[in-house]
């Protein structure tokens, strides 16, 4: 008793400390340097470029500040089918790794807990991936589905696929290249949560009538939220930005080009850097968006 | 065979039966119970009582349904139902972990069995509930938000809503502090004989189990050792584990020198010690008596003998603790183990101290013989840890008590 008052005086100690120390702001600083540094200063710089304006008679890609804000309108009304595909594919990517990970996670964190060992191995398999090159990873899905590979064959064999055409180059091809790139994005925060659920809980949701899919929908899944939420942002907010799966070079074609390919397409290609910063700045105000309407939806603000 | 259980849909009208015939659970490399026979009527408060690992929790996670007996029938109301899952038995557990669900509100966590089972006014129910156990004005909260004897009440208030047939209690007061116990202790007693439900409480705490059980049943190595009444229990215990577990016991073990029609005589280390027949459980060979410290009178002179009067001594008294109420003395005796007296403090001047000579005697028909050796070791088994539920429910207190100082 004397102990655990002790240790609670303690805590108490530790947070009026923690409110008045200056040390905690110099401590701060570095992390702080760090944002301004490289958050705020390239946030500002993008913003700036979003309105620059073409200097007349210049060279191509020679651009000088202005207040051009007609850049807006004007990728918005070239690329707004690109920026809505972009979300819809990182929708349903986020969609399926959730459907797969979901699974594999219950799987790891529950059913293997008895077995420390398989446990281990088994997470060990869902990080291995990222000890390959992601280029490579998508360029191998490439081969896969190639015209003369092996699924393309299968899909031709039972007319799935009719002849002459390519399983690369279509929306399924950029999905699944997004789902299988950010499954162990889902797949670890979901692992993270379920691994230290109180098992007893699902037996006392077990011993108050509740048959095994209920126990699941009313205990499981909500104590399971914060991994899914996680998971879920984890996966939506880098697949919508992602040019590599939709880059035709990889998985994709003009047909599935998404915001970041553009994005990449304006920088790079066509040198029209106002543009790209625009498009950049859409981009991050939707997910932005999307983000907080998705946490608050949730209402899982006191899980998080 | 799941049409032959009672259906979780209908409230139990009262208790209903409780029977265990010949239930035993083996797990990978040992096992936990052995051939149990139990039989507990409809409305009774039922006490198993055992030590760590004595097969007394997994007695009771067999009759929720959350584990599978290797071999054997549980019976409720008549009813097997061995092979019907948790959710479709008419039994609700009050866990020792109390297990209230952390993303729900107090009043979501009562009324949750209520809606799994469709009933229409399972608010209203769920605030009766509440009520019942003085917690409906915290209903709109988190359980992390209450105390630890504030998430007991709650964790009882959810089982006893459903009105199961069978209530079990797995160690439920465990993460409580004494004063909250003894209220908690009152609280079940008073809402056992307001619902008529039948209870079964599982705890490894002896006088727990003694206050508010009607039956007792004291449970080691997966089988139940005795049980009974708890006076029953303690003025006649039948085993050498019994006699140490349930309270102390002083036990001498020695051959049967004489008989009559009423008592026995057993030679204890060269002192006589009469044990009447109908208190012993065997009345010839080599038998083990006892009596419990209280029973015991000291003195500083030598006692005269007398008929019905059991004498030994004189011995040395090697420990003395005061404790208000009464005072424990150890007292080394040549030839036998060391010998617990508790004496009533009724009187300043009979305080012994420690170096003293004293002799010791009790009446005779306070003696108890047991039906096995008393091999046990004298005190050991009485404070034996349960090492998982106890240590679980002393870091829940800890950190109960520490949430509870913050706010």
């Amino acid at each position: 008793m004397a102990f655990t008052a002790f240790s609670a005086a303690e805590q108490k100690v530790d947070e009026s400390a923690r409110k008045r120390s200056p040390i905690a702001l110099f401590l701060l600083l570095p992390g702080v340097l760090f944002l301004v540094l490289f958050f705020v200063t390239p946030l500002i710089s993008l913003v700036l470029t979003s309105l620059q304006e073409p200097v007349p008679g210049g060279f191509f890609g020679e651009y000088r500040q202005a207040l051009n804000w007609q850049n807006y309108v004007f990728v918005l009304e070239t690329y707004g089918v690109q920026a809505a595909r972009a979300f819809g594919y990182a929708a349903l990517a986020s969609l399926f790794a959730l459907l797969i990970g979901f699974p594999l996670a219950y799987f790891i964190g529950i059913t293997l807990r008895r077995f420390p060992l398989l446990q281990a191995l088994a997470l060990v398999l869902v990080i291995a991936p990222f000890f390959i090159s992601f280029l490579l990873r998508t360029l191998a899905w490439k081969q896969i589905f190639a015209i003369e590979g092996p699924v393309a064959g299968l899909a031709n064999a039972i007319g799935l696929l009719g002849p002459g055409e390519s399983i690369t180059g279509t929306a399924f091809s950029v999905v699944f290249g997004l789902t299988y790139n950010f499954i162990p994005f889902m797949t670890l925060p979901i692992y993270a949560t379920l691994e230290r659920l109180d098992l007893r809980l699902v037996e006392a949701g077990g011993d108050l009538y509740a048959n095994p899919a209920t126990v699941f929908r009313t205990v499981t899944l909500p104590l399971a939220a914060p991994g899914v939420i996680s998971g879920t942002l984890l996966t939506f907010i880098p697949a919508s930005g992602d040019y590599i799966n939709a880059s035709r070079d990889f998985l994709g074609s003009t047909e599935t080009a998404m915001i970041g390919t553009v994005i990449e397409a304006n920088f790079l290609v066509l040198q029209n850097y106002p543009a790209a910063a625009a498009l950049s700045i859409v981009l991050m105000a939707v997910i932005l968006v999307l983000v907080a309407i998705y946490v608050k939806r949730s209402g899982t603000e006191d899980l998080l | 065979m799941s049409n032959s259980a009672v259906s979780p849909r209908e409230f139990a009208e009262a208790g209903a039966d409780l029977e265990l015939v010949g239930i035993t659970k083996r797990f990978p490399g040992f096992t936990a119970i052995d051939d149990l026979d139990l039989t507990i009527p409809a409305g009774s408060f039922f006490a198993l009582l055992g030590p760590s690992g004595c097969g007394k929790t997994t007695t009771l996670r067999l009759i929720a349904g959350l584990e599978e007996p290797t071999d054997g029938r549980i019976l409720i109301g008549g009813k097997d139902v061995t092979d019907t899952k948790a959710y479709q038995r008419p039994v609700n557990t009050v866990f020792q972990s109390y297990a209230l669900f952390p993303h729900m509100t107090i009043i979501e966590n009562v009324a949750f069995g209520l809606k799994r089972r469709g009933v229409k006014d399972a608010q209203k129910l769920a605030h009766a509930a509440l009520q019942l156990v003085e917690l409906d004005h915290v209903s709109s909260r988190r359980p992390s938000q209450l105390s630890g004897g504030q998430q007991q009440r709650v964790a009882l208030a959810r089982a006893v809503v459903n009105r199961p047939a069978l209530l079990l209690l797995d160690e439920p007061l465990g993460a409580l502090d004494l004063k909250l116990r003894r209220q908690m202790q009152v609280e079940l007693k008073d809402i056992q004989s307001e619902v008529g439900l039948t209870f079964l409480h599982v705890t490894h705490d002896q006088e727990e189990a003694m206050t508010m059980a009607d039956t007792v049943a004291v449970m080691n190595k997966g089988k139940i050792e005795q049980m009974g009444a708890p006076q029953e229990l303690y003025e006649l215990p039948r085993t050498a584990f019994v006699a140490t577990f349930l309270g102390q016991s002083n036990l001498f073990t020695g051959e049967v020198v004489s008989s009559n029609a009423e008592s026995v005589t057993v030679d204890s280390q060269g002192a006589p010690i009469v044990v009447p027949k109908d208190r012993a459980a065997r009345h010839s060979g080599t038998i083990t008596v006892g009596v419990r410290p209280e029973k015991v009178t000291l003195s500083t002179g030598a006692v005269a003998e007398s008929a019905g009067t059991n004498i030994l001594g004189p011995g040395r008294i090697t420990d003395v603790s005061f404790s208000g109420v009464s005072t424990q003395y150890e007292i080394a005796l040549p030839g036998h183990s060391t010998i617990t007296v508790f004496e009533q403090n009724t009187s300043i001047s009979r305080m012994h101290r420690d170096g003293d000579e004293v002799w010791l005697s009790w009446s005779a028909e306070h003696t108890f013989g047991l039906a096995d050796e008393g091999d046990v070791e004298h005190d050991a088994p009485r404070f034996v840890d349960d090492t998982p539920t106890t240590s679980i429910a002393t870091r829940r207190r800890a950190q109960l008590k520490a949430e509870l100082e913050e706010g």
